[in-house]
């Protein structure tokens, strides 16, 4: 994957086939510590301990169309190979929360990429799901809550043009508020 | 900081609009393969610009959404267009610059891009 952007999207569809209600997505950035902090979390139906312990061996899937299942083990290794690390913490019919921590300054880290067309992409097409995406950098944050939003829309659909307009205008001012020029 | 309070207009706008859009076999769907193969191939720009010329020209009845894997992962990343009536076409190695014609030929004009499909293309 060449933008961490890209596993979040990629891991985030597992969630998606756990049935998750919501999905939170944390990109948290420190300058001073050195670090980037990418969490998962879901309400789907969550793995078993043996499912949990082998979810980031590339040979090992639930799918049964083919035999490897790359999405996780490409992310831990992502992490890990800047000096990072990867957790994945599940429990059947509560979820999962999977965390990794990148050296930022480090030579091998890929960039975070366009984390706006990330969860653009995860709230526009999958309607049922709510997500709740936070960014923050050195302290300063923002977040985007598909629940408030749907709150305020009173039943108006989310993936309608002026609403999606208006969505990609709030991720775009927002982040570049929180970067201040600063591209990660 | 933006905030979600210019929602609200967004919202008194679109009242007395037809806002449900019904999802039924006289539309035509696009399917853009999203599992790890698809994304890491650069599915996700194929999907954002389909999406966004089906709107921009305004283009009804279709419906652009995405899929898991298709299982010709070398290929991604794939995008399938279902029309009603029609055999699936399956437009594979797509680019952004592919999937605007596809857009303009397939959706618009009706005629599918051969070259571009598994089974025009040199494999």
């Amino acid at each position: 994957m060449q933008e961490i952007s890209l596993n979040i999207l990629d891991v985030a569809q597992n969630s998606i086939k756990a049935e998750a209600k919501l999905i939170e997505l944390l990109v948290e950035i420190d300058t001073m510590k050195d670090r980037l902090v990418v969490e998962i979390n879901d309400n789907g139906c969550g793995m078993t301990k043996e499912q949990t312990e082998n979810v980031t061996d590339p040979f090992f899937t639930t799918r049964e169309t083919r035999k490897v299942g790359l999405g996780v083990p490409f992310f831990k290794e992502a992490a890990e190979s800047t000096g990072g690390n990867f957790s994945i913490v599940s429990e059947v019919g509560t979820g999962t929360k999977v965390k990794a921590v990148f050296t930022l300054s480090h030579i091998d880290r890929v960039p975070l990429g366009d984390m706006n067309a990330t969860v653009e992409t995860l709230v526009f097409y999958n309607g049922g799901i709510d997500f709740l995406y936070r960014y923050c950098v050195d302290g300063e944050s923002f977040s985007l809550d598909t629940r408030e939003i749907r709150e305020l829309l009173e039943g108006a659909p989310l993936d309608s043009p002026d609403v999606k307009a208006f969505i990609s205008e709030f991720l775009k001012e927002n982040t570049a508020e929180v970067n201040k020029g600063r591209v990660f | 900081m933006k905030s979600l309070a210019d929602l609200k207009a967004i919202k008194e706008k679109m009242q007395g609009q037809v806002g449900i859009r019904n999802h039924d076999e006289t539309e035509t769907r696009v399917v853009v393969g999203m599992a790890t193969c698809g994304i890491a191939a650069g599915a996700r720009p194929i999907l954002q610009t389909m999406s966004a010329l089906v709107q921009e020209k305004n283009i009804q009845g279709v419906n652009v959404t995405q899929t898991g894997c298709i299982g010709l992962c070398q290929y991604e990343p794939i995008v399938e267009v279902y029309r009603p009536g029609e055999e699936k076409v399956t437009y594979i190695n797509m680019t952004e610059q592919k999937a605007r014609e596809v857009v303009e030929k397939h959706l618009v004009r009706g005629t599918p891009v051969a070259e571009y499909t598994v089974g025009g293309s040199e494999l």
